[in-house]
């Protein structure tokens, strides 16, 4: 459309992030700096990774490496708890730190102005390198941090959703393999945790080799990356080489995991393989079936079959995870107690459909077109191309990723759909986990 | 930043704001109907009502609009609040045909079969059992219905069980005539598009729909609350929670801003009006006097606009060493402190300086541009969201004391607490 009576400001409309427009540079202790500009908004995001996460924790120590990130936000050597917010509050800016399995993720939010070290205000870049490098680890936020942990662990005792999603990840991956554990851990393993456990977890995994760090906003990219390098460049530490993941064996028969919780309505249920890693050759047509099968419109196939045509669940919906794990590829929902049998019957027949005949023609322009074309709406905010580019980092996919990404979806083929998901998806041997409201009857 | 408005002849309101820093657009069509237009017997049935308008029309039968839209990579969905029922698309800039299209189809079209009905009942069911199994859900649901004796706000979005089970499908379609017309709707239009261009498309999307029956007024008055009111619900788990409310003005009333100042300085800045940004709020009253005393696990305080008066609530999470008197008492404490003594300067230029760092980060995408525009008008005129900021700088550490105390006052209050069994055996 034409604009008449408002000129366009020119570079204001930015086009798909690539290498022409992003910055990248390696600074000599290997952390690795992607910057954007985006002078539409007054505000910058700082997100990244160092590879620190649950994959790293000692045997049996399970939540180890959450609990070292909770802590690590709760001061430093130079800032008190309360200096830390004070700094960050007061100029409106937010900062957070939390672990997955293979990378703890950090983030940063404020005003541009504020990124970098100015005579009147803190600096978030400071502040970020501050939390990574020089945690406190003072005992009162130690036992501060553990009291939360353990009370969201008895919240998740509660919840049908996150109980059937903890016994589906049991299920499904072994117990050598750090997928099968909560990353939250349990009770049992929070407890017993020291703080030289913490000290000793900080001080070996938390280290600039394979950091990467990424700054979107109103910003000069020269500018933002010199300044991540005068914060972060003296940094100076390496940490162990990490062993290999074990591989994940195929099921081998049909696993199920029933789990009652008194005093609830809804049951809850989880299905699904290990799935293909991202780097494997049918992740991307899994990806591309995955959005036929179970996300599409509303829910995909199984949202029209379990929702719309039966009016079964309020949610069920699928997931392919990817990752380096690899994840897995599930369904999951959310059905009335009664409906339970029917669902998950609903749910296996369409999964069979689905790896028994090739998706359509039309399904399959459907689900390229919205695949490349959701591309503008996902990149509209400075957190959407942040973490973008992280994605590309962290998988090698090269700073045109996004530039090719419509070509990549086109060339999927609804035959190598069906041939990709046959090799994941297997009807006789899948995990199960269901959690459901306690059905009580009379004692006697 | 331009803002251009129309009203056509059928009453139906039209704002569009250019905004070019992205190729999309996102358009809203916003309805003056919620749980404010409820009462018992049809609890539950705007958001109802929301959900049967997705169920399809001749021209886009139940599913087609939602994989037009995802076709071009957008996307659609609807809410139900308390004044109001909206449905957005955000697309693509060249597809806001496509979004007003399929609005004004349904805005006249849509059908409410048995079939439908039936169906939808049982997800909607299933929808609320999903919120019955969160403690959160279950205290806020009986402190809600203890605040308000006569007000409609007293009930859940989702409605009570009963209701589900007991409305029909003659109700849905009734509810639907009464209220989801051209005179009582808002269009908003957000993105890359020339203003005068999308306001003629929605001009011509809209413009020859008739005007629905005038929409009844609600005359429901909450009266004074003139001493405390506690409800205590307990469940499983191992977990207490507290959650405590008091009456509040409508959006209208200048004390509204004063309120959003005081709740920045005692339970952080948030961004009351969804989405963009996120401060933490280890450095609010409540935080230090609750969290940091190993009191509460965490504490929040929220206020939502409303057209009719509202509530402001402080939630928080039970120690397990502690209990829910303790925490009760230490909020009232906090509140007393704020009645009896001025905050200082510097707190209140704090707060003021994040809700203009929350204002700009919820004002970077299309989508929080469109809902901002349309949420404000449901309960106020076009210089509320344009003073804003302004409005919130303007408040002072007297006005701060001041609403303090009229409103967050013991008599006002209604006190709710989940007990759990676990705990407390």
């Amino acid at each position: 459309m034409s604009v008449p009576n408002q000129p366009r400001t020119p570079g204001h409309k930015q086009a798909l992030p690539g290498p022409d427009d992003t910055l990248r540079t390696v600074l000599a202790n290997g952390i690795t700096v992607l910057v954007r500009e985006n002078f539409a908004s007054p505000a910058v995001v700082v997100q990244g990774y160092v590879e620190a996460g649950a994959q790293d924790e000692p045997t049996g120590m399970h939540g180890l490496a959450g609990f070292t990130a909770d802590v690590m936000q709760r001061g430093t050597a130079g800032r008190s708890f309360g200096d830390l917010y004070e700094e960050v509050e007061s100029i409106g800016a937010g900062f957070g730190l939390g672990t997955g399995t293979h990378i703890a993720s950090f983030g940063a939010k404020g005003l541009a102005e504020d990124l970098a070290n100015s005579a009147s205000s803190p600096a978030l870049l400071d502040i970020l390198s501050d939390v990574l490098r020089h945690p406190g680890f003072v005992d009162r936020q130690i036992e501060k941090a553990r009291t939360e942990i353990l009370t969201d662990l008895q919240e998740r005792e509660q919840e049908t959703r996150r109980i059937a999603q903890m016994k589906f990840y049991e299920l499904a991956y072994p117990e050598a393999h750090p997928y099968h554990w909560s990353q939250l851990g349990y009770p049992e393993t929070i407890e017993p945790i020291t703080r030289e456990d913490l000290v000793a977890f900080h001080e070996t995994y938390f280290a600039p080799q394979g950091m990467v760090l990424v700054v979107v906003g109103g910003i000069k990219a020269d500018d933002a990356a010199k300044a991540v390098a005068e914060t972060f460049g003296d940094w100076d530490k390496r940490r162990p080489e990490r062993a290999s993941l074990i591989e994940v064996p195929r099921l081998d028969r049909r696993l199920e995991q029933r789990v009652n919780l008194e005093d609830k309505s809804q049951t809850s249920v989880v299905l699904g393989w290990p799935g293909p890693a991202r780097s494997h050759p049918d992740f991307v047509p899994c990806l591309v079936g995955n959005n036929i099968l179970g996300l599409f419109g509303m829910y995909g196939r199984l949202g029209l079959s379990i929702r719309e045509q039966n009016g079964l669940a309020y949610y069920v919906y699928s997931r392919l995870s990817g990752g380096s794990g690899p994840g897995p590829w599930r369904v999951l929902g959310g059905f009335d107690p009664t409906h339970v049998d029917r669902g998950i019957q609903l749910i296996m027949d369409e999964l069979r459909r689905f790896i028994e005949t090739p998706v359509t023609e039309e399904e399959l322009a459907d689900t390229r077109s919205y695949l490349a074309g959701s591309l503008p709406l996902y990149l509209e905010t400075n957190e959407g191309v942040a973490r973008s580019l992280l994605n590309i980092e962290r998988n090698k996919l090269g700073l045109d990723y996004l530039q090719r990404y419509a070509t990549i979806i086109r060339s999927v083929s609804a035959e190598q759909i069906q041939s990709a998901s046959q090799r994941w998806i297997d009807l006789d041997h899948y995990a199960l986990a269901i959690a459901e409201p306690l059905i009580e009857t009379e004692a006697g | 930043m331009t803002l251009t408005h129309s009203t056509l002849d059928n009453g139906l309101q039209i704002l569009v704001q250019a905004a070019h820093t992205a190729p999309v657009v996102s358009s809203w069509v916003w309805y003056r109907v919620g749980v404010r237009n409820e009462h018992p017997g049809i609890t539950g049935i705007s958001h109802w009502v929301e959900h049967m308008l997705f169920k399809g029309t001749e021209r886009w039968p139940a599913g087609s609009a939602d994989r037009a839209i995802a076709r071009d990579g957008g996307v659609y969905s609807g809410m139900t609040g308390l004044d109001f029922t909206t449905f957005y698309e955000t697309l693509p800039a060249d597809k806001l045909a496509l979004a007003l299209d399929i609005e004004s189809d349904r805005m006249q079209h849509t059908r409410i079969s048995e079939e439908d009905v039936a169906s939808e009942r049982s997800i909607i069911i299933s929808e609320r059992q999903g919120c019955e199994d969160s403690p959160f859900f279950r205290l806020s649901e009986e402190l809600t219905s203890a605040a308000y004796r006569v007000h409609p706000y007293g009930h859940e979005t989702i409605g009570y069980r009963c209701d589900l089970d007991a409305i029909t499908r003659d109700d849905l379609e009734d509810h639907f005539r009464r209220y989801y017309s051209p005179n009582n709707a808002l269009v908003t239009i957000a993105g890359d598009v020339g203003d005068d261009e999308a306001l003629e498309a929605a001009q011509s999307a809209f413009g020859d729909i008739a005007r629905g029956p005038e929409t009844p007024q609600v005359r429901a008055i909450e009266p004074r609350q003139r001493g405390e009111r506690r409800v205590v619900g307990e469940g499983v788990g191992e977990t207490d929670y507290v959650e405590i409310a008091y009456h509040v003005p409508e959006a209208r009333d200048r004390d509204v801003h004063a309120l959003t100042v005081l709740n920045a300085i005692l339970s952080g800045g948030s961004g009351f009006l969804g989405g963009g940004g996120h401060i933490t709020n280890h450095t609010s009253r409540l935080y230090r006097a609750l969290v940091d005393n190993e009191v509460a696990v965490d504490i929040g305080g929220s206020l939502t606009p409303t057209v009719d008066p509202g509530l402001y609530r402080i939630s928080a999470t039970v120690w397990p060493s502690s209990d829910a008197e303790t925490v009760s008492a230490r909020i009232e404490d906090e509140l007393a402190r704020l009645r009896e003594t001025p905050v200082a300067e510097s707190e209140l230029a704090k707060a003021q300086r994040q809700a203009r760092a929350l204002f700009a980060y919820s004002s970077e995408s299309i989508s929080n541009q469109a809902f901002w525009l349309g949420f404000t008008r449901i309960f106020a005129d076009g210089a509320w969201l344009a003073g804003y900021l302004d409005d919130l700088a303007a408040v002072t550490v007297e006005d701060v004391q001041g609403v303090a105390q009229t409103y967050l006052v013991p008599a006002n209050r209604t006190t709710g607490w989940y007990l759990s069994r676990g705990r407390n055996g």
